[in-house]
């Protein structure tokens, strides 16, 4: 097992390598970081575009910009952004504690709600239960993630208004100034997370619930749940210790390659209630130019992603014999 | 080959002696007008028409017939483990008791401990993540109130009965760590957990290699001798019945068209279509003789016309035959029934005064060879 | 439950009367067209998604007002004259979503020929010569899988994009990955196949092989796909559309139009609705239309009539 955890972890080391250099690549092919202030009015003087052109390393060639842009990462230094006086580690750090914190809760949520339905709805396939899931969960997925972020903050307004409290916030990721004591302190976090998770969650739930409820199917016709009941198990024994226990070993895998588009969906959610995470760094980031940041910020969820299908492949072997030790 | 009079597998002689009328307490299990149809785009498949049998304590009773004649059907309707669109009718009495109409967790508290299976094939029979003792001790702590030890010494000890070297051992093993014929065997400790009343074996051995089957019918005699059970042995091959059964029903379209001990069966068959089976078995007794293929395939069994389903593949095909159906008769005894217009006709008849030895047609196999390049 | 077939040969009947026992054989096509139609919902997406189709360029066409046409009405909410309401400067909305629902239509159509093209072609290549090939090959698609595909595309868009046909190339570069995974995992279980080894043990020409084989067997999946690229092309246009990176004006999608109206949500909610629901309805037809596909070409049919 710990061979085999080793074997993973060492097989990821490149694939993150040239992860790292075809976004550093593509960030730079991309955006130009001087062309903000090329094109101020009245035009920069070319001392202070000099300056610049030397402090962001643009006097050199894609190479060693890319080398040591990657051997600063190791000590901590992601490189110089367009604005000087910031820290790229210390502001993506900031905001991937933020949106880290959205992305796990909604994950949670949306995996409960999706293994809760996609038993339901399988064991009760083709009832009027099973229509309405599906249908809903159809509706979720044809669901521009936006477009449902932003009624779910109003009907969080109205709710406040109809209730004369700001129980549910609906801006934000935390008050501004943060209230005193650790309990209000934790309230405060709980009550702006609420609105975020929900719509993260519902919007990503619906592919797992198909695939959780497929998977259930399947199992649910092999011969050993068969077995199973001719041994004379209740149908809940047999449905929990069986049928559930062996489909839902592929969902993790499927959950694993579903993070990057959760973070494509945390990066949109994000915006509408505005919180300061990772989405909003992106968007600021590519809308300056800001070449380094936009790189960093790529490799962080590359990392994010590739962390994510390790710990899944090993719990895989965790929890299916047959891959174990493979 | 044995003939079956010479096998006794019950050691405690409970066995009635071939021939005797069974008396009424020794039947433990009985199926009556038996009907299970399946809803289809086509209308509804009427999988099993009406079958009655009665099962005797520490007998074998084997049940012969092509795929889709129903005989597996007819088990898992027994088992109640068909899928709810099945529309099953008919009483099936166990312990005076009709399991059709037993609540979910009555059921439940029958399969397994008083009526165990065993499925065709071993390879997709076991859970791939739990280990084989786990799987068995399942069975044993789904009946009886035991500590989880307990129920694994229970398992090792099963595997044990059924043959596994190293019991201890292969207790801890993963269904994928072994080979099909260890697999089989392992269904079979689970089968006889909790030493049932009876034990129904589907095409046990079908799925498995020709060197191996004849360990497993062992490792299933064993299970017998065990438990003690009563067994109902599914199958296709008469081969692997011969040696086993003490009586055999045979079954063709949903319905059975001939029951009877097995030397009835074997020596005296009064049906074209069992005798068409007998004609196309490879026999050891006599090497000179030649093999008799049945023309055709099995009917669909969907809006069946009326007549014998087997009329159209029948050498002794006449008018009646598309008219009527016949119905199961008794012939030279009151246990041997067949359900042929011309039964009594066929007394001392050999499958080749039946059946001709060459029907392929070469054109049609020509044809054939042509479409597939 | 063993699976009912409705395919029986004929009883070669050499003796006695000549009965029917069969129903009949179907061709694949009947069947897969028989099995679309029993798919409810399915089918009735399908019509919504015809009737919107031509809404949207037949009825753009014929309709009173001009996308992008100023008119005296500002801000008026939906009535006959305006089915749809008007913006603040007096634009017809109806003629705005209608324009709206053809650009992201093109795009998200662009983008599931574009990527299913690649990635069929880039995946089968992988599963059918297999080894270093195929491990070169998919590494390179697991590295495009890893990055999440909002991010690079708004990176690309912001410097690249704009307009319609830049959006549609920047999303089925991301795309072509995740379809190359799906077709190289078709290729690979229909090459173990029996019906294929069957095939080549009696002779059978690799042209035979893939053309009577493989294609046929392959389609199903492919087009399924496909029909759910075109969904997902859609949300991912909106979704760059409402972070800035999506299609710019002059041109316009839904995207844009629920972005530009999510400030008059409370005020003009007209504006923010109606383009919202036309996103939802493609997207919600097409993906029904792809599960009755998906259902239509399963071979493994086991549902039952109830």
């Amino acid at each position: 097992m710990l061979a085999f955890a080793v074997r993973r972890i060492v097989y990821s080391v490149p694939v993150l390598i040239v992860a790292s250099f075809i976004i550093f690549w593509l960030g730079s092919a991309s955006a130009d970081p001087l062309a903000p202030l090329r094109e101020k009015n009245p035009p920069a003087p070319q001392n202070v575009i000099d300056a610049e052109t030397v402090r962001l390393h643009l006097d050199q060639s894609l190479i060693p910009r890319y080398f040591s842009w990657l051997g600063g990462i190791f000590t901590g230094n992601f490189g110089p952004s367009v604005v000087s006086t910031a820290s790229i580690g210390h502001d993506l750090g900031d905001r991937f504690l933020v949106t880290i914190r959205l992305i796990a809760v909604a994950m949670v949520i949306a995996l409960v709600l999706a293994v809760l339905l996609g038993v339901l709805t399988a064991v009760r396939q083709y009832s009027k239960f099973d229509y309405a899931a599906t249908f809903v969960g159809f509706l979720f997925l044809a669901m521009p993630a936006f477009w449902f972020a932003i009624l779910l903050k109003q009907a969080g307004v109205s709710f406040n208004l109809a209730v004369g409290s700001q129980a549910i916030s609906t801006i934000g990721q935390a008050s501004v100034p943060p209230p005193q004591g650790t309990g209000a302190y934790i309230l405060d976090i709980i009550g702006h997370m609420i609105l975020p998770t929900i719509s993260l969650a519902l919007i990503s739930y619906a592919a797992w619930s198909r695939f959780t409820r497929a998977s259930m199917l399947e199992v649910m016709n092999s011969d050993y749940v068969r077995l199973a009941r001719a041994k004379g198990l209740s149908r809940s024994q047999v449905m929990v210790k069986h049928a559930l226990r062996t489909a839902l070993i592929p969902l993790t895998t499927v959950t694993a390659l579903d993070i990057a588009s959760i973070i494509g969906g945390a990066v949109v959610t994000e915006n509408v209630f505005q919180w300061k995470g990772m989405g909003d760094y992106l968007v600021q980031s590519i809308r300056m130019n800001d070449v380094y940041a936009t790189a960093s910020w790529l490799l962080l969820a590359a990392t994010v992603v590739i962390v994510f299908n390790l710990i899944a492949d090993l719990l895989y072997g965790v929890l299916d014999p047959r891959i174990r030790y493979a | 080959m044995t003939s079956p009079e010479e096998i006794d597998l019950s050691p405690n002689g409970s066995r009635p002696a071939a021939g005797s009328a069974p008396a009424k307490g020794d039947v433990v299990l009985e199926v009556r007008d038996l009907d299970v149809s399946f809803p289809s785009d086509d209308g509804p498949v009427r999988a099993v028409r009406g079958v009655n049998y009665a099962l005797r304590r520490g007998e074998v009773l084997g049940i012969v017939g092509e795929s889709g004649s129903g005989k597996s059907v007819t088990s898992m309707a027994v088992m109640r483990l068909l899928p709810n669109s099945a529309k099953v009718s008919g009483e099936v009495l166990f312990d005076g008791r009709d399991l059709l109409t037993l609540s979910e967790a009555e059921m439940t508290r029958v399969r397994g401990s008083r009526v165990a299976m065993i499925f065709q094939d071993p390879m997709t029979s076991l859970n791939p993540v739990y280990s084989v003792g786990a799987q068995i001790a399942e069975a044993v702590r789904a009946h009886h109130d035991v500590s989880k030890a307990a129920a694994m010494d229970r398992a090792v000890e099963l595997l044990d009965k059924v043959r596994i070297p190293n019991a201890a051992e292969r207790a801890h093993s993963f269904p994928h760590e072994l080979s099909g014929g260890m697999r089989q065997r392992v269904v079979i400790a689970i089968a006889m957990a909790n030493d049932p009343d009876v034990i129904i074996a589907d095409e046990p051995t079908t799925a498995l290699d020709v060197t191996v089957q004849a360990q497993i019918m062992e490792a299933l005699s064993a299970a017998q001798d065990v438990t003690g059970a009563a067994m109902v042995l599914i199958t296709h091959d008469l081969g692997v019945i011969a040696g086993q059964a003490d009586r055999v029903m045979v079954m063709y379209a949903g319905k059975l068209v001939e029951a009877g001990t097995a030397e009835d069966i074997f020596y005296t068959p009064r049906m074209p279509y069992t005798l068409g089976l007998l004609g196309s078995l490879p026999r050891m007794d006599r090497p000179s003789e030649r093999l008799t293929p049945i023309p055709g395939s099995p009917p669909s069994v969907v809006n069946m016309p009326p007549g014998c389903p087997f009329g159209p593949r029948c050498p002794k095909h006449a008018g009646i035959c598309d008219e009527t159906e016949p119905e199961l008769r008794p012939t030279t005894s009151s246990e041997h029934l067949a359900a042929c217009h011309f039964a009594d006709s066929l007394a001392g008849a050999e499958a080749g005064d039946v059946f001709d030895t060459e029907v392929a047609d070469p054109d049609a196999l020509a044809a054939l060879a042509k479409e597939s390049q | 439950m063993p699976e009912i077939t409705t395919q029986t040969r004929d009883p070669q009947v050499t003796t006695g009367t000549d009965r029917e026992f069969t129903v009949g054989e179907r061709s694949q096509a009947q069947l897969v067209f028989r099995r679309f139609l029993q798919h409810r919902a399915a089918v009735i997406s399908l019509g919504v998604l015809i009737a919107l189709v031509l809404l949207a360029y037949v009825g753009g066409a014929l309709w009173k007002y001009d996308p992008g046409q100023y008119t005296p009405d500002n801000s008026v909410p939906p009535s006959w004259d305006h089915p749809f309401g008007t913006d603040s400067a007096g634009r017809d909305q109806f003629a705005q979503v209608l324009r709206g629902t053809r650009i992201s239509l093109q795009v998200s159509v662009s983008v599931a020929i574009l990527a299913t093209a690649v990635g069929t072609l880039w995946g089968s290549i992988a599963g059918y010569f297999g080894g270093w090939v195929d491990t070169v090959m998919m590494r390179i698609s697991d590295l495009v899988l890893t990055l999440p595909l909002i991010a690079v595309a708004a990176m690309l868009a912001h410097n690249f994009g704009g307009t319609w046909y830049l959006i549609a190339l920047v999303i089925a570069a991301l795309y072509w990955a995740y379809v190359s995974r799906v077709a190289r995992g078709v290729v690979l279980s229909l090459r173990e196949k029996e019906f294929v080894e069957a095939a080549k043990a009696l002779g059978a020409s690799d042209s035979r092989i893939i053309l009577r084989h493989l294609v046929p067997n392959a389609l199903g999946s492919i087009l399924v796909n496909l029909t759910i690229l075109v969904a997902l092309a859609i949300l991912i246009e909106t979704s760059l559309s409402y972070l800035g990176f999506g299609v710019t004006s002059p041109d316009t999608s839904l995207g844009l139009l629920v972005s530009e109206a999510q400030t008059a949500l409370t005020t003009r909610p007209w504006l923010f609705y109606f383009p919202g629901l036309f996103i939802i309805i493609i997207a919600l037809t097409i993906n029904f239309i792809g599960d009755g596909l998906r259902d239509a070409f399963d071979p493994q049919q086991t549902k039952v009539r109830q």
